[in-house]
């Protein structure tokens, strides 16, 4: 729970601190997630991308700085423990060896000397493998956590941007950024960034201790680097377009093979299989010469760095050689420069392979931190008005609804619904009925003008209260993986089973369940367990009978049935309603028969309100739809 | 609902077994020690098809590797000579010259020589991971859809993808390295020993514990790897629902119920990653304290044995240098036995599939009517064939035994022609029974016969090509509209090879036209619009309609639709109907209906009932003498939506308007996730 309460607070503060000050922005199309699929970025607008990448990325470390500083610590005491190896077995037999020659040749033990020489090495060694076993288990828990922060921090953010938001950013955008984008950083983490780190750590003291041995050497080991940065740049560079052709034509054979796998009959009744033989063939052969050049970039690579390590150390040995003809060299400085200077190169090769990873792990980065710059334009009071069991009555005063961009697509209004009234919302695709009854929902918020729950601003109830008490079915019935009981349940966690049942069967939903294979238990992704669109329908009605709402709310809630259980959602339906306030967009006129109340919404104005009865009486639109719809029962 | 982000990461779960549920299947065949049926040279005995072109270039690739190796250990024996006879005060500078251009040489060579194992081996190896991976592609194909239904797309893509990739690797490097790794070690330990005696055995007291300790390293890695990657699709799913059912979610108050479940999951997998990383953490620290210690006590040892006489510095520094270049082989070869045990399940897994039976396929004693079912086939003016099934029953291969068959005893008989509405309640098996038609399934008893032919005496793609068929849940590929609409036409007319081409532009305007699908026109390049995945999306209503003109493009003599209008509304659904009667005059039709309006225009209509026909008759008929009829007619009954009446136009003061789906795709079709 405290991670939670922390990871909360630090979400809050980071939504407003990883936006930088307005002189920093540079232009109002790069905020939040606009812009992120451009690719012309300007260098201040690259600058601003990266700073709030940058903020994201310290944001996360805080809470784990200690441990960070303990990391960088371990990194490099066992890696100066690492790259002193040479330098202890230029001393065992540079100092070592002549003192055991004179004490053996005195008569005395050689055992102090020898233990001394040995012990340092055995020393260096025990304290290099478990230091760097430690660095490495501790480095996977800091990431570990920071990766747990954000996933939690991703998710609930999204969770709390409004729907506004969502319709625009369309679903799969908001899906990449939480799977395909975190797996990127996580892959980072995962393939072993600690190795990279402590491998360019161990190059650093392995450079120290030649120069410690013998600074002219390490001129040599200057120049050798020229040729592996060389090689090291070119590889990342021409690597990084290989890679880029390699992860497309990989993605498109794989896109291919799951179509072809998901479509089967389709493929099967069309005879498609030999046309799709070739065109999988063409797919895999591409992605094997992508491939195969990556392969041969690397094949390329890996010798270069081979070849220029030895050749290093047969410069070495050219230059160490002569000056220890000529006794200005010791001979075990020498075996300790050869042996350091063909260690020195090997983690270049790590540092080529996971710059690719380092790209896609920062553009992921740049992504996500746009995705939470985004504010949630449906803000929770700060300090909200207890409203623990309302009435239900529903009141907008000059209200006035239009999207950020200035259209307005519900002008000024003032509406009433006492508690208990059962109203029915009706008219043309796009009138504004949705609009209407989502703002009772709170999915989006008046441009101005007042709505009230029992008094009360609906923007000054708590979350809780207010989903306590009003609740809203929408058309597509989603129901989650899990239990049919699980997912009923989901109007009321903490509901028995008994009430959960109680639920279904006030729905009329309770003999079909039972019919399933599992009855309450069946798995809803499972063969046999796949509801039909009713049947969804069905436990998304118990799911709100659970909830037990003052106000119900039901959006196009019966337009997908066209199945036998459309007689039972209506019987279900009436007694959902109960004494609720309810508003429905209704699909048939039979629901609107139901309703006490009808209105009819007209390019965003309500032009028709009163008793089903009154309005056919007073001869308007409805009393026309009615006449209409009697017509097409006959006809 | 899967997204096409996570598709590029197949899941690695192994082994064919249960679903949980969400796709994941448990692990069955672990590759562990347990699963060693069958030897490793077994496995790539089965891969032979595979292997052209690749045997010398092994074998020209292990030499290299050989040779990079041994040039590696010879570069210590230099030094030691080195140090033991010219680098000492004094010494003759020509020495020191020869022995730096034989280092120059040796270290050029090792370069040169990883360098060819990998031109010789890479690119063969790749070929052997294209051609495994093209021939499980061409067999999944062919395989019936009753094995498609109990394997999981993601589990076959794990299979194409992961265990084809592991095999490369293994044929490129694993089985190299692992021969070149022994024989380093043993050549090493070799050159050890003859420096001294002494310090080879302490060398080798070191090296056994890591060889052994590697080897199981990699396969609790790996099974840690596994468990982590099925967490994280288990965590994309939570994700992808969370999304998806936002409103849901939002709509209830339970984002918090949410987080605390996604947060349990995530943390569960990180969990999950830090006991791998303590796999590695422990690994590493071995394979650096353990052979470095060694080396510690060798040093000691030698500087007293140097001290005493008994060895000389050059072998002691030779003896350092050799160390150094064991270090790798010792360390790995361990984890290269591991991987070959993984890559034989990988191919073990392979040939399972390969190895899988295709029960629908052509008869083996040949088509027994020479052409196909119908000498006019494809060319959609013949009166139709006839289609009957006789006492046709189905169970699923995977059905308990007490489990009623879906299917018992279905008896039905279609005219040249003839319109037949099938009927019966959700669950019925209407869908299963249509389908064997163009034998996507086979009856487990009973005959489907097409003009009197038992379907499974024809050959599949003369019958296929008699049958065509639309499905409720219209599949769709990649492709433009043109391409799918035209997916199944007769080759003489769409064909590439068509001597006509205005021929395929007057069949694809006629089967748009009668399936509705006039909106392809409108799209921003018209029947050449890319839809799909990369493409643009349509909605549920249009892609129904795009996959009933591909039923209707390929002019079958018999056209099965199974519920192929169920996303279209009552108006659209009735123009369609009428107009397929009207084009379709004379195809034999058999359609899964769910509407009066359809029912009304068959000619016959069957009630499917307890996996029986119950009844046959004209729709007026069964309402009088069939109560169950009556019962499934009523639950049909159908009123027009409030809002299609409203935009029609009818209402004074409301303008018509224009069914949004053919507007952009974000109708109200279904096409929600």
């Amino acid at each position: 729970m405290s991670r939670a309460d922390r990871t909360q607070r630090r979400g809050r503060q980071a939504v407003n601190s990883s936006a930088p000050g307005e002189d920093q922005r540079p232009d109002p199309t790069l905020l939040g997630t606009q812009g992120e699929e451009r690719l012309d970025l300007s260098v201040q607008e690259r600058k601003y991308v990266r700073a709030r990448s940058w903020t994201l990325l310290k944001d996360l470390a805080r809470p784990v700085k200690w441990k960070l500083i303990l990391t960088a610590v371990l990194v490099v005491i066992s890696n100066a423990a690492r790259a002193s190896f040479p330098l202890i077995i230029a001393w065992g037999i540079d100092w070592g060896l002549p003192q055991v020659v004179s004490t053996l040749e005195a008569g005395g033990s050689a055992a102090p000397v020898v233990a001394a020489v040995g012990g340092t090495y055995v020393g260096a060694a025990l304290t290099a493998g478990l230091l760097l076993g430690t660095y490495t288990w501790l480095t996977a828990r800091v990431s570990q956590a920071m990766l747990l922060d954000l996933r939690v921090w991703v998710f609930r953010h999204t969770q709390r941007l409004s729907l506004e938001f969502h319709e625009k950013y369309t679903s799969g955008r908001v899906i990449s950024r939480q799977t395909s984008d975190l797996d990127s950083l996580r892959e980072l983490l995962d393939q072993g960034v600690s190795s990279l780190v402590s491998g360019l750590m161990f190059m650093l003291f392995t450079g120290i201790s030649i120069v410690v041995l013998d600074w002219r050497s390490a001129l040599i080991l200057l120049v050798a680097f020229i040729p592996v940065a060389i090689a090291v740049r070119w590889y990342q560079v021409r690597s990084e377009a290989v890679y880029r052709e390699s992860r497309v034509s990989s993605a498109r054979m794989i896109v291919n093979f799951v179509e072809t796998m998901t479509g089967i009959r389709a493929v099967q009744a069309f005879r498609k299989e030999r046309a799709n033989d070739r065109t999988y063939e063409t797919l895999a052969g591409k992605y094997r010469d992508d491939m195969v050049k990556s392969l041969n970039l690397f094949g390329i690579l890996q010798p270069t760095l081979v070849i220029t390590g030895n050749l290093t150390v047969v410069a070495m040995l050219l230059f160490g050689g002569f000056r220890v003809l000529d006794g200005t060299l010791a001979v075990g400085v020498l075996v300790a420069l050869l042996l350091a200077g063909k260690r020195v190169f090997q983690p270049m090769e790590q540092v080529a392979m996971f710059y690719s990873s380092f790209q896609s792990a920062t553009a992921a980065l740049e992504k996500v931190s746009g995705l939470l710059e985004e504010a949630p334009t449906v803000r929770e009071a700060e300090q909200p008005v207890p409203l623990p069991e309302a009435a239900g009555r529903i009141e907008f005063t000059d209200a006035e609804f239009g999207y950020g961009d200035g259209q307005v697509i519900l002008p000024r209004f003032d509406l009433t619904i006492p508690a208990g009234q059962t109203v029915a919302v009706v008219g043309q695709t796009g009138a504004g009925k949705s609009t209407l009854v989502k703002l009772i929902a709170r999915f989006y918020d008046l441009s101005s003008g007042s709505l009230t729950l029992d008094g009360v601003e609906l923007d000054q109830l708590s979350a809780s209260d207010l989903r306590r008490n009003v609740v809203m079915v929408t058309q597509e019935a989603f129901l989650f993986s899990g239990s049919v009981a699980e997912n009923i349940a989901l109007g009321r966690p903490d509901a028995s089973d008994a009430e959960i049942q109680a639920a279904a069967k006030a729905v009329g939903a309770h003999e079909f369940i039972l019919s399933l294979p599992e009855g309450y238990e069946t798995d809803v992704t499972k063969r046999g367990g796949r509801l039909s669109a009713g049947q969804r329908q069905l436990v998304s009605f118990a799911r709100a009978f659970l909830a037990d709402p003052a106000v119900l709310i039901l959006d196009e809630a019966t337009s997908s049935l066209d199945l036998p259980s459309e007689r039972l959602v209506q019987q279900g339906l009436t007694r959902l309603l109960g004494d609720r306030t309810a508003l429905i967009i209704a699909h048939r006129l039979s629901t609107v028969e139901i309703a006490d109340r009808v209105l009819v919404v007209h390019d965003g104005r309500v032009v028709e309100d009163g008793s089903p009865a009154e309005l056919i009486e007073a001869g308007g639109r409805f009393a026309e739809l009615h006449a209409a719809w009697k017509d097409s029962l006959v006809g | 609902m899967s997204t096409p982000a996570r598709t590029d990461s197949p899941r690695g779960t192994p082994g064919r077994g249960h679903t949980d549920g969400r796709g994941r299947v448990g692990r069955l065949n672990d590759p562990g020690l347990g699963n060693r049926e069958g030897s490793i040279l077994e496995a790539i005995r089965r891969l032979s098809p595979y292997l052209d072109g690749i045997r010398w270039r092994w074998v020209a690739g292990l030499v290299s590797a050989m040779l990079a190796g041994l040039v590696a250990l010879s570069i210590p024996q230099v030094i030691q000579q080195l140090v033991n006879s010219v680098l000492h005060p004094g010494g003759s500078p020509a020495d020191v010259w020869g022995a730096v251009w034989l280092m120059a040489g040796l270290g050029i060579a090792e370069g040169l020589l990883i360098f060819g194992r990998r031109f010789f081996i890479l690119p063969p190896a790749a070929g052997v991971e294209n051609r495994a991976r093209v021939a499980l592609f061409t067999r999944l194909q062919r395989l019936p859809v009753s094995f498609h239904d109990s394997w999981p797309s993601g589990q076959l893509l794990s299979r194409s993808v992961g265990d084809l990739s592991l095999l490369r690797r293994w044929i490129a490097f694993g089985t190299v390295m692992f021969v070149v790794s022994i024989v380093t070690i043993v050549v090493g330990i070799i050159l050890l020993f003859n420096s001294s005696w002494i310090l080879g055995l302490i060398y080798l007291a070191g090296a056994v514990p890591i060889m052994w300790r590697s080897f199981y390293f990699r396969n609790d890695f790996r099974s840690a790897s596994r468990l982590s990657q099925d967490q994280a699709g288990d965590l994309a799913t939570t994700v992808e629902e969370s999304v998806h059912g936002i409103r849901v979610l939002k709509a209830f108050g339970r984002g918090g119920e949410a987080l605390e479940g996604f947060r349990g999951q995530a943390d569960t997998l990180r969990g999950t990653e830090v006991r791998k990383a303590t796999v590695l953490s422990q690994f590493i620290a071995l394979i650096v304290a353990l052979p470095e210690t060694v080396i510690g006590i060798s040093l000691a040892a030698g500087v007293y044995l140097v001290a005493s006489g008994e060895l000389t510095v050059g072998a002691l520094a030779g003896f350092f240098a050799t160390t150094a270049v064991l270090a790798g082989p010792v360390e790995s070869v361990g984890q290269l036995m591991g991987m070959s045990l993984s890559a034989k399940t990988a191919i073990d897994r392979h040939v399972e599939v390969m190895d899988t039976a295709v029960d629908i396929a052509d008869p083996i004693a040949g088509p027994a009517v020479g052409a196909g079912p119908d000498s006019g086939a494809g060319s959609g003016s013949g009166s139709g064939s006839s289609l009957a099934f006789e006492g046709v029953g189905f169970r699923y291969p995977d059905a308990t035994a007490d489990a009623e068959p879906i299917l018992r005893d279905v008896t039905l008989r279609l005219e040249p022609g003839e319109t037949m509405a099938l009927v019966g309640l959700t669950g019925s098996g209407k869908s299963t029974l249509v389908q064997m038609v163009p034998r996507l399934y086979d009856a487990t008893s009973g005959r489907v016969l097409v003009d009197g032919v038992d379907v499974r005496d024809y050959a599949l793609q003369d019958l296929r090509r008699t049958v065509s068929i639309a499905f409720e849940d219209a599949t769709l590929f990649s492709d433009s509209i043109r391409n799918n609409v035209l997916l199944g036409a007769p080759a003489e007319i769409a064909g590439p090879n068509a001597a006509d081409p205005q021929a395929a532009e007057d069949l694809l305007d006629l089967a748009l036209d009668t399936a509705q699908a006039q909106f392809a026109y409108a799209m921003p390049e018209g029947v050449d619009t890319q839809i799909g995945e990369e493409g643009l999306s349509l909605s549920g209503g249009q892609r129904q309609r795009i996959a009933l003109a591909r039923a209707i493009a390929a002019q079958p003599e018999i056209l099965v639709l199974d519920d192929p209008l169920s996303a279209l509304d009552v108006r659209t659904e009735e123009v369609v109907t009428q107009r397929l009667r009207a084009v379709l005059a004379g195809t034999t039709t058999l359609i899964v209906a769910h509407r009066p309006s359809t029912v009304a225009l068959a000619d016959r209509v069957a009630v499917l009932h307890d996996g029986a026909i119950q009844d046959v008759g004209t729709h007026a008929e069964l309402l009088g003498r069939s109560a169950g009829y009556r019962f499934i007619i009523s639950s049909f009954e159908e009123d027009k939506s409030i809002e299609s009446v409203m935009d029609s136009g009818v209402i004074t003061g409301m303008t018509p308007v224009v069914a949004v789906d053919d507007a952009s795709g974000s109708g109200s079709e279904g096409d929600r996730p």
